[in-house]
């Protein structure tokens, strides 16, 4: 006798999710229309707020689908920076046009790298990072052509080229920040979608399971590796383009770029694709609240890191999304019973 | 002669990195914890015995009898009450309180001391040498402190492998579990292994604050170099990291000698080329008794 199968379906929207993508819009037309309700300083405020976004969406993948903890990937930022300074001013690219071709170039920088820190695991490969990223900074630093230890600035003529009017050169790389931002997202939640993310949440999951039902581990970190170094390039691009001014120990930070950024994740919910969402926006309000206090701000900042990854390692969104069954990205697959398998 | 004297300066400064790298590796060998604010936790020594020399007019190296208690009690109690709740199967946590503490610390010291320069005066015997034949001078502190760090990674070595303690943390590393069962208290054993781990880290602390000045910036770079020695010399052999610091002390005096852009550079690709050519380090276990 054959046993009925149960009939069922898979879905993967959820109410949430429903809800979500209509506010989702309604918030991308807002965002869209900003610059027309807004000043510069909060056009500036958002540009940060994007790209650090951008940052966190990709360390999360990689951190945490990919199983690659990073502690460098300030080197991508800063290569990314120096390299829309080198293109501006040695090949005379527009900076608008030189922003993916600095994407293009720091994911081939990453080639070799990844030949480099991949021969380390587990933490080793963190701090192995940071090594590579110390490499970059010291090597800028020597480089004159791009101004050596103390850095140079973005040629007035060039920055001239994206808009004359500086009102709409702001409104310009509002826009691409936002694009990048939301490129970003999409790049991880299709991602993710596809079979790349069922081998990432396996990998996630368990390194030998993964590697037993078929996975190549190693080929699929790799092109997780090259994507969210060309991403983190362009991020870079971008942010040292808004600054119009580089140098190494800025381009090269590790606090800036890497311990922030790590931070935001954590405390939003590593593994997820809201976390970093929730993350950024909790960091930018206690930066606004407490960033006059310094280095107080700073110690509270590692506080609050320490306190959520030993209290709620799934962080914020984790813990309101287990509790309330909520997901705004649909990422995952629920198998749902239409009508009990007949005995 | 230039170089030959950059040569033997870079493995006065490799034995205290090597110094330094025992703290790391102990831990790691124990408990497999990577410890990102071990850098940091040198420069705090290097601040608490500032603080000893102020308040009290002590010689720096005097200091020790204090600063070394206080970072072991420091590491013991660090380890119990929050780092063993972050071991477990799973890299991140770790990492990333490590992480959070490394940026407390740092920005603790940054808001107590400022971020100006700090030394440790040693006095009139900062200025000894010791002639070599060709011309050479050693400085007499920087070889005593070079003496005693490799002492000290004796110590471990005997402690590791020669008593129970050893032992228990041998045991405890191999299989956490069963060490359980032949009761040992691991929560305590790591406790002390970070204890012991830190109160090495004070010596180092000290000496380097002593040889050089330091700011509350400055640990990053130290826990790099730690585990740049502990890769070089390959993991599980303190005799290998004593190798590994110094290999990393002379490369970086020779970067120097050539540009003094060179100095970090030059360590730092020394470390990439053994990780391409050796990946298991210069020296891995076994390899040397």
């Amino acid at each position: 006798m054959i046993a009925a199968l149960p009939t069922y379906r898979v879905e993967r929207g959820t109410t949430a999710s429903r809800i979500g993508t209509i506010l989702g819009v309604v918030l991308l037309a807002l965002l869209i229309a900003l610059p027309f309700l807004t000043g510069r300083a909060t056009l500036r405020l958002a540009i940060e707020i994007f790209a650090y976004l951008t940052l966190a969406q990709m360390w999360n993948l990689l951190a945490g689908y990919a199983g690659l903890v990073s502690v460098g990937q300030q080197a991508f930022v800063g290569f990314g920076g120096y390299m829309l300074f080198a293109l501006v001013l040695f090949l005379g690219l527009n900076p608008l046009l030189a922003l993916p071709v600095a994407g293009v170039l720091t994911a081939a920088v990453a080639v070799p790298t990844a030949f480099v820190v991949f021969r380390l695991r587990g933490a080793y490969f963190a701090i192995g990072t940071w090594v590579v990223a110390e490499v970059y900074r010291l090597s800028f630093a020597q480089v004159s052509a791009l101004g050596g230890g103390s850095g140079m600035s973005l040629p007035a003529a060039a920055v001239r080229g994206i808009a004359a009017d500086a009102q709409l050169r702001e409104s310009i790389i509002y826009w691409v920040a936002l694009a990048v931002a939301l490129l970003a997202l999409a790049t991880v939640y299709l991602l993710l979608r596809s079979r790349w993310g069922l081998a990432l949440t396996a990998i996630r999951d368990s390194e030998p399971a993964a590697e037993s039902v078929g996975v190549d581990n190693d080929r699929t970190k790799l092109v997780v590796y090259l994507v969210v170094a060309a991403v983190t390039g362009v991020t870079g691009a971008l942010i040292f383009l808004q600054k119009l001014r580089i140098a190494p120990d800025a381009a090269f930070s590790v606090n800036d770029w890497t311990a922030f950024v790590i931070f935001m994740t954590v405390i939003g919910g590593i593994g997820r694709i809201e976390g970093p969402i929730v993350g950024t926006l909790v960091f930018f309000v206690l930066r606004a609240l407490f960033a006059d206090y310094g280095a107080w701000y700073l110690m509270l900042l590692g506080l609050v890191a320490v306190a959520v990854m030993l209290v709620a390692p799934k962080g914020l969104w984790g813990y309101v999304a287990d509790r309330f069954a909520l997901q705004l990205f649909p990422v995952q697959r629920r198998v749902r019973l239409l009508e009990e398998p007949r005995a | 002669m230039n170089l030959l004297n950059a040569v033997v300066q870079g493995i006065l400064l490799g034995g205290l990195y090597a110094l330094v790298a025992a703290g790391l590796s102990l831990i790691f060998g124990v408990m497999r914890l990577v410890n990102i604010a071990h850098g940091d936790l040198i420069v705090l020594a290097g601040y608490v015995a500032l603080v000893a020399v102020w308040a009290t007019g002590l010689h720096p190296l005097l200091t020790l009898i204090v600063v070394v208690p206080i970072m072991a009690v420091l590491g013991y109690a660090l380890q119990r009450g929050v780092l063993n709740r972050t071991l477990g199967a799973d890299i991140l946590p770790p990492l990333l309180v490590t992480f959070g503490l490394s940026v407390i610390i740092q920005n603790g010291l940054l808001q107590t001391f400022t971020a100006d320069s700090q030394k440790l005066q040693a006095g009139a015997i900062e200025t000894v040498s010791l002639a070599l034949p060709g011309g050479l001078a050693v400085g007499v502190l920087p070889l005593a402190m070079f003496v005693v760090a490799v002492l000290i990674i004796a110590g471990l070595q005997l402690v590791f492998y020669r008593t129970e303690l050893g032992r228990a943390f041998r045991a405890t590393s191999d299989d956490p579990s069963t060490a359980r069962l032949m009761g040992i208290d691991n929560a305590h054993m790591f406790a002390l292994a970070m204890a012991l781990a830190l109160a090495v880290c004070a010596v180092a602390g000290v000496f380097l604050a002593i040889r050089s000045i330091f700011d509350p910036a400055i640990g990053p770079a130290r826990l790099l170099f730690a585990f740049e020695a502990v890769i070089i010399g390959g993991l599980g052999s303190l005799w290998g990291t004593l190798a590994g610091g110094i290999i990393l002390g002379v490369a970086q005096g020779i970067g120097a000698e050539i540009n003094p852009g060179w100095q970090l550079l030059m360590g730092h690709l020394v470390f990439l080329a053994v990780l391409v050519l050796r990946p298991q380090g210069l020296f891995p276990k076994g390899s040397l008794a």
